[in-house]
């Protein structure tokens, strides 16, 4: 339970940070919140011969406003986003997913952006950024891009990160008629759930003009469901028939045994998850 | 590099040493500062019994390396008590509450509560809440709600919520 030995990085700006990736690219690990990256170390899933820690470079961290984008540095610690006041006000329901995120000793320690690198398919993090269709910006010595979040995960632990690349920050778009909910199921508090769902509804004149529902626990990576926000799409609000949407939406997951849960279970879990989600919508707009 | 010097201030104490980078925080307190109270249980960051408090935060102490501390204030189980020996708050409401049995889990509860009254205080769902992220197998936990209770209750911060009432 020790981690095997490794070069350790502590740049304190960003120009080290991608000069180091350059350098060293696959070798190299950054070292975020290290909530889960430390304890892959520990238990030698993660053998890293170069660390960079980034705790100590300025201007990975913070939160603003922007227009009708909320930028969330990479390195902002999850508890950070969680007492935002200006994430209370323009995106509730980020600091509603994080409240699932891990326990809060973790969250006091991992970031935003280190659990969106990661990836991992049964985090929250990842899951809202796809349902709010949130681009990632990314830096490296050859270049600036954003990269949004569609394009971004690619399947389970995978991203669009290139080696030499640094997530710099997350950008949300803010949609003031947008109803988003975020919702799962674990065994205990802090788990990892056995099905997690992130629904977002936009209505127009009592129709849906567009929706998302992002799964996470529901199979190999994060994943859309393509044919439940076709069904939704354009649709008026009031003919919504939650069942019968949510019976799409677990047709469009591909969840996975494990010793917590069988993908049955799952399935069943995320169809109760789909049908509240929606009747809570349905509700509240319609009220 | 493979080893680094660090200053940082443990329980208002300064320390100084050369340590190998891919020392956790937590063997760090207990090997070069001889603070055994952070407890090593499954050192990957589950069981909750390394919780410290670094710079006014709980955090697991095994999932941060000594040489992130470099520069840090950080506050152990042995830093909480009065120096005449009188209890914490935190620690007199599990002591009187029987909060603890075998008492390997008990300073990383004890931090985290710490750090959760400290200034404005935490609520007691918070506090709940944060008992999720320790692993206790001795008490089946219903001594340490009523600790939280007992202390939610002395800073006046009484739960709505029935359900926590044990």
């Amino acid at each position: 339970m020790k981690p095997a030995a490794f070069d350790y990085l502590v740049p304190t700006t960003v120009d080290a940070v991608v000069a180091s990736l350059a350098l060293h690219g696959d070798d190299a690990q950054l070292l975020a919140g290290g909530q889960s990256l430390v304890p892959m170390m520990a238990l030698r899933v993660a053998r890293p011969e170069v660390l960079i820690d980034l705790n100590r470079v300025a201007g990975l961290s913070g939160i603003e406003r922007i227009g009708d984008t909320l930028r969330v540095g990479a390195m902002t610690r999850q508890a950070q986003v969680i007492a935002s006041p200006v994430v209370a006000e323009a995106l509730p329901s980020l600091a509603a997913a994080l409240r699932f995120t891990g326990h809060f000793q973790t969250r006091n320690r991992g970031t935003l952006g280190g659990s969106i690198s990661l990836a991992d398919p049964s985090a929250e993090s990842p899951a809202y950024a796809l349902a709010l269709d949130a681009q990632m910006e990314l830096r490296s010595q050859r270049r600036s891009r954003t990269v949004a979040a569609a394009d971004y995960f690619l399947s389970g632990y995978t991203t669009a990160r290139e080696p030499d690349e640094l997530l710099v920050a997350i950008h949300y778009p803010i949609r003031p008629r947008a109803r988003i909910v975020v919702d799962e199921v674990a065994r205990r508090q802090g788990d990892f759930a056995t099905a997690g769902l992130v629904a977002r509804v936009e209505c127009e004149g009592g129709r849906v003009a567009a929706s998302a529902l992002a799964w996470f626990s529901m199979g190999p990576g994060v994943l859309r469901s393509p044919n439940a926000e076709a069904a939704l799409n354009g649709g008026a609000l009031a003919d919504i028939d939650p069942e019968a949407v949510a019976d799409l939406a677990v047709g469009d997951t591909d969840p996975f045994d494990d010793h917590h849960a069988s993908a049955s279970l799952r399935r069943a879990t995320a169809r109760v998850l789909a049908i509240r989600a929606l009747t809570t919508i349905r509700t509240e707009e319609l009220a | 590099m493979k080893e680094l010097t660090i200053k940082c201030q443990v329980n208002g104490q300064a320390f100084e040493k050369t340590v190998p980078v891919r020392k956790t925080l937590l063997d760090f307190l207990r090997q070069d500062c001889v603070l055994t109270g952070a407890h090593a249980g499954c050192e990957h960051g589950v069981c909750g019994a390394c919780t410290v408090i670094v710079d006014g935060v709980a955090a697991r102490s095994c999932l941060m390396f000594a040489v992130q501390a470099d520069g840090a204030v950080i506050c152990t189980v042995e830093g909480v008590a009065e120096e005449n020996g009188e209890l914490h708050a935190v620690q007199a409401a599990m002591r009187d509450s029987f909060g603890l049995q075998c008492g390997f889990c008990t300073p990383g509860i004890i931090m985290t509560l710490v750090s959760m009254t400290a200034g404005e205080g935490a609520t007691e769902d918070e506090m709940i809440n944060a008992l999720s992220g320790h692993i206790c197998r001795c008490t089946g936990y219903q001594g340490i709600r009523r600790a939280v209770t007992k202390l939610a209750k002395a800073t006046g911060e009484i739960s709505q919520d029935d359900s926590h009432a044990v």
